[in-house]
């Protein structure tokens, strides 16, 4: 990890630049038009997920079978596998009551940033809130019960 | 037939489906130029835990520290994306038939560039926003961990999670708007 690529952060940052760029085209930064797809007033934001994510399925299906490890880091080229539990459903469905009650998901609200929106500090700011009182609590579960075995 | 067919998705789709499917291209040869270079899927919301560990010694935070540089200049990239956009398309530097700019929120001018604030209340933003930060970290990932890069693998966890997070954010939302919550 110490002696990775020169390349390594700026094709981080190319890549997090048309991330940010996409979620501004397609409103997605905006709450209020997440808001009109949850509320069924304009389904546009389906294009926008599985749009996303058939263009990394296809990269993820080809480039394995094209190359064995990324040029910048070595590492071997897999899919994104989670280990399921029930953490995956409770956390969603936190996640969901978030996402329904402001509209803004954390990629979102980066981009809205960009786009001028200084209101959505106040979820950013909810968002790292979140992130310390979980994370603040699960460390004091594991330490006192067992080391984690994360495969995050 | 076929000329029902725009009444229909007019319906359905009020402002087009073209901004929609370009930008969630734009979003998707984001995650895939990382992939490819890297190896790396790369998902938003970590970099809440990752940035944390800067500031905290807990175990929960101090296992991304391997990643939480990545992740500071990925997310500064996916701020700048954000305005990037705003100087170019939304401030009508670049006009093109596929974006629609529709009518949400306030839009305001500074140093040449037309920016955009949202007109959803604040405490929404802040109550909503903490039950991403805990939601996303428990559930282990979001839209676009779950979203694209885990469905993108077809990956069955991330299937699930995003079913749980859709249909609980549809109930919550349609909830909020029924009791009269705007904007």
């Amino acid at each position: 990890m110490g002696n990775r690529h020169p390349l390594f952060k700026p094709l981080v940052f190319v890549g997090g630049l048309s991330f940010g760029f996409g979620l501004g085209f397609s409103q997605m930064a905006r709450p209020e038009v997440v808001l009109d797809f949850l509320q069924f007033e304009d389904f546009g934001l389906l294009f926008v997920m599985f749009g996303a994510a058939i263009v990394s399925g296809i990269g993820f299906t080809l480039i394995p079978r094209v190359r064995d490890a990324a040029p910048l880091t070595g590492d071997r080229y897999e899919r994104r596998l989670k280990s399921f539990d029930r953490n995956v459903v409770i956390g969603g469905a936190i996640f969901g009551v978030g996402w329904g009650l402001s509209g803004i998901c954390p990629g979102a609200a980066y981009a809205s940033l960009g786009t001028g929106n200084i209101s959505i500090l106040w979820a950013l700011a909810g968002m790292f809130t979140g992130a310390y009182a979980q994370g603040y609590w699960r460390s004091l579960s594991t330490s006192t019960e067992r080391t984690p075995t994360s495969v995050d | 037939m076929l000329e029902h067919v725009p009444l229909v998705t007019a319906g359905l789709f009020p402002n087009g489906v073209s901004r929609y499917a370009v930008g969630g291209l734009f979003v998707g040869f984001g995650v895939l130029v990382i992939y490819v270079g890297t190896g790396i899927a790369a998902g938003a919301s970590t970099f809440l835990e990752s940035t944390l560990s800067y500031a905290s010694e807990q175990s929960r935070f101090q296992q991304y520290v391997a990643s939480r540089d990545w992740r500071v200049v990925f997310t500064l990239g996916i701020v700048l994306g954000g305005a990037v956009f705003a100087a170019t398309v939304q401030s009508g530097l670049i006009t093109t038939a596929l974006y629609e700019a529709g009518s949400t929120g306030e839009l305001y001018e500074a140093g040449g560039v037309t920016f955009w604030s949202t007109s959803i209340q604040p405490w929404r933003l802040f109550l909503g926003g903490i039950f991403v930060g805990i939601g996303t970290r428990v559930g282990k990932g979001c839209t676009s961990g779950h979203g694209v890069c885990g469905v993108g693998s077809a990956s069955r966890t991330s299937i699930i999670g995003v079913m749980t997070f859709l249909l609980v954010a549809i109930a919550t939302a349609q909830i909020v708007a029924g009791l009269g919550v705007s904007p």
